[in-house]
């Protein structure tokens, strides 16, 4: 936690107030989120933590934009998502959100290098720039070499790799990575870690999912779920200590 | 940021490849369909050609009148008076009846002796005026030409065979300049039908008659009363007031109603001909029904493989939404691939139809009518428009249909781990 401190108010990424998500199966009414006030600024790496089925995955798919919550007021970097259109929607998810998940969700069937283009071809960037980005992106993650293989031909820690480059092609807003080193051994793990670090450090913001303790511990501030509801929050303004800059 | 362009087009290349073996099927179903729309509308075509040929030999927008009896009683006259017209009521007709191509008197003499050296044929002839060969289609064999106004005026003994009368009368020998003797009257052949087909007749068909000019008939056998009257108005909205003023200038002379339709029957090629084109019409509309719904389902099997190809790559078009695919760059590359599969089998029908409609237009129909009739299958521009419109409307709607549930594919539900 060796950066400079720069985090003013305005700088608020995520704005969340009372967040509820409710599902509606029919029969039953789940309610997966129960109010959830959350404020993420700028440069911020926040773990979320908490037992399965404590909402945190239905906390990352309504920041990441992949649904919108039932109730509450929920801002990504000033816009509010509530009411946005099917393709506004994808807009903001390709220009403010980058995605990260367990099982790297790769395409199979193309190379790592159009694997980092595809956030690209939706944000509509030309080729040329493309290509610089994406050489720029491998060699950041460490695989200017394996740009032509296909994912099938890469470890699972070279693949999360890719997943991250493609997740920083449209330089976002902020990273949400979920259990990102839930399917990496230990050592891999390690190094996504750092890789985390290093994108912090270099001034990311940086969401995380995890069961991880060792990755929740390098995050700066700690957020835990219980039943949709935060119960502990390091850096919020209940916080038992606020987050260390 | 510049709007993607073509983005549709890059990641339609850039989709998954599909089970070739899937894909095969599929592409052979589609051109099985096609095939069948393409032999079909075909045949249709053909048939409907050979016919309009078979149905113009006798004449094109032509009526033909053969006079009768009154059945009412007219101006003091009783009912059921014969009226029959004479040679000289042609030109009257001519010169008052505006409107008209032409119009021809004919009589009819059967039972008719032709010899030509030791054969004797027994067959109608007919004296008609000069445009008569006109107004029926009677085209002169290489070589040989129909009658003339000069053969009319003078009263020429000459005669314009049929083609079958005249393979009778001269089996291999050539007809023209030779002599028949006409009811032992010497005649002079000038010219021979061509060889054509010929559904509708009301005097046998011409393949069997021999023409002769009517003043020579007139001078030969002393009757100028004529069997039948033809004309042709100069377009085919004309023809009723044609014939109304056909009925008006013999009911002046003849003294009968002109209202009085058993005086003068009448048949009007025109009339017929919107019945024979309805006719046709029907038929052709049935082919391309059934032709369409073997191509559709073809179709079915396009849109049922784009189904299975959205569901396997639910996983891939979740991670393209997370990324920020809009829902049409998501459906458009599986509209355009069910586009794709359709108009590959569409070629390959297109390929195979006209391959087959070639060899088949090599088969010899000879004299078998029935394969006359049945005409040779043809593939024509419209009818490749048609096939063409057909699929792409079938390739667009099985890739549509998919393509919507790709789009209500929810990229939070399919990107949850397993």
């Amino acid at each position: 936690m060796n950066r400079p401190e720069t985090t003013p108010a305005n700088d608020a990424i995520i704005a969340m107030e009372q967040i509820r998500k409710v599902y509606d199966t029919g029969k039953i009414q789940v309610e997966a989120l129960r109010g959830i006030d959350l404020d993420i600024s700028k440069g911020e790496f926040v773990a979320i933590v908490g037992p399965s089925g404590s909402g945190k995955s239905t906390l990352m798919n309504l920041i990441g934009c992949l649904d919108t919550p039932t109730s509450g007021v929920y801002r990504l970097s000033g816009h509010l998502v509530a009411g946005m259109r099917k393709d506004e929607l994808a807009t903001i998810r390709n220009r403010r959100v980058g995605f990260i998940f367990q099982n790297f969700n790769l395409l199979p069937q193309i190379s790592a290098y159009e694997n980092v283009e595809m956030p690209l071809l939706f944000g509509g960037v030309p080729r040329r720039e493309r290509r610089r980005r994406i050489e720029a992106l491998m060699e950041r993650v460490g695989l200017a070499d394996r740009m032509d293989h296909k994912p099938t031909e890469l470890s699972g820690g070279q693949m999360q790799r890719v997943a991250v480059a493609r997740a920083l092609a449209m330089d976002p807003d902020i990273l949400l990575a979920d259990e990102p080193t839930g399917n990496l051994d230990s050592s891999s793990g390690g190094d996504i870690m750092e890789l985390f670090q290093d994108l912090w450090e270099q001034g990311g913001t940086m969401l995380v999912i995890t069961h991880d303790a060792a990755l929740a511990r390098r995050a700066a501030r700690q957020v835990e779920i219980q039943d949709g509801l935060i119960t502990r929050d390091t850096g919020g303004p209940d916080g038992e200590s606020p987050t260390s800059r | 940021m510049a709007r993607p362009r073509f983005i549709v087009f890059q990641l339609f290349f850039r989709s998954s490849r599909v089970q070739k073996k899937r894909a095969f099927l599929t592409i052979a179903a589609i051109a099985w369909g096609t095939l069948a729309l393409l032999l079909l509308l075909a045949f249709g075509e053909g048939l409907g050609l050979s016919l309009g040929k078979a149905w113009a030999g006798m004449g094109t927008d032509i009526a033909v009148i053969w006079p009768g009896e009154t059945t009412v009683p007219w101006k003091g006259l009783p009912a059921g008076r014969a009226i029959r017209p004479r040679i000289d009521d042609i030109r009257t007709i001519r010169e008052r009846v505006p409107g008209l191509v032409g119009v021809s008197g004919e009589i009819i003499r059967w039972g008719t002796n032709f010899t030509h050296g030791d054969k004797t044929v027994n067959a109608p002839v007919k004296g008609v005026g000069t445009i008569w060969g006109q107004l029926r289609n009677q085209i002169p064999s290489p070589g040989g030409r129909f009658l003339n106004p000069l053969d009319d005026a003078q009263r020429r003994r000459v005669v314009f065979l049929g083609t079958d009368l005249a393979t009778d009368l001269f089996g291999e020998e050539d007809p023209i300049g030779g002599s028949v003797l006409i009811d032992k009257v010497p005649y002079t052949v000038v010219g021979v039908l061509i060889e054509k087909m010929m559904f509708g007749n009301y005097s046998g068909m011409d393949a069997n008659h021999a023409i002769i000019p009517i003043r020579t008939l007139y001078a030969q056998y002393g009757s100028d009363r004529l069997s039948v009257l033809v004309l042709k108005p100069e377009n085919r909205k004309g023809m009723q007031q044609a014939l109304a003023g056909v009925a008006q200038v013999l009911s002046a002379k003849y003294g009968f109603d002109p209202e009085d339709e058993r005086v003068l029957g009448t048949w009007d090629t025109v009339e017929s001909g919107k019945i024979r084109d309805n006719f046709m019409l029907g038929i052709k509309l049935f082919l391309s029904i059934i032709g369409v719904l073997t191509l559709t389902v073809g179709g079915i099997g396009v849109a049922n493989i784009m189904y299975a190809v959205v569901k396997e790559r639910t996983r891939e078009i979740g991670v393209k939404m997370a990324l920020g695919a809009r829902s049409h760059w998501v459906t458009g590359p599986i509209v355009l691939e069910g586009l794709t599969y359709t108009l590959l089998g569409g070629v390959a029908g297109l390929l195979v139809a006209t391959i087959l409609v070639y060899l088949l237009s090599l088969i010899p129909t000879g004299d078998n009518m029935a394969l006359k009739a049945l005409g040779k299958p043809t593939l024509s521009p419209a009818i490749a428009a048609t096939a063409a419109g057909v699929l792409g409307i079938i390739g667009l709607l099985a890739g549509y249909f998919p393509a919507r549930r790709a789009a209500s594919v929810d990229p939070a539900e399919t990107l949850r781990y397993e």
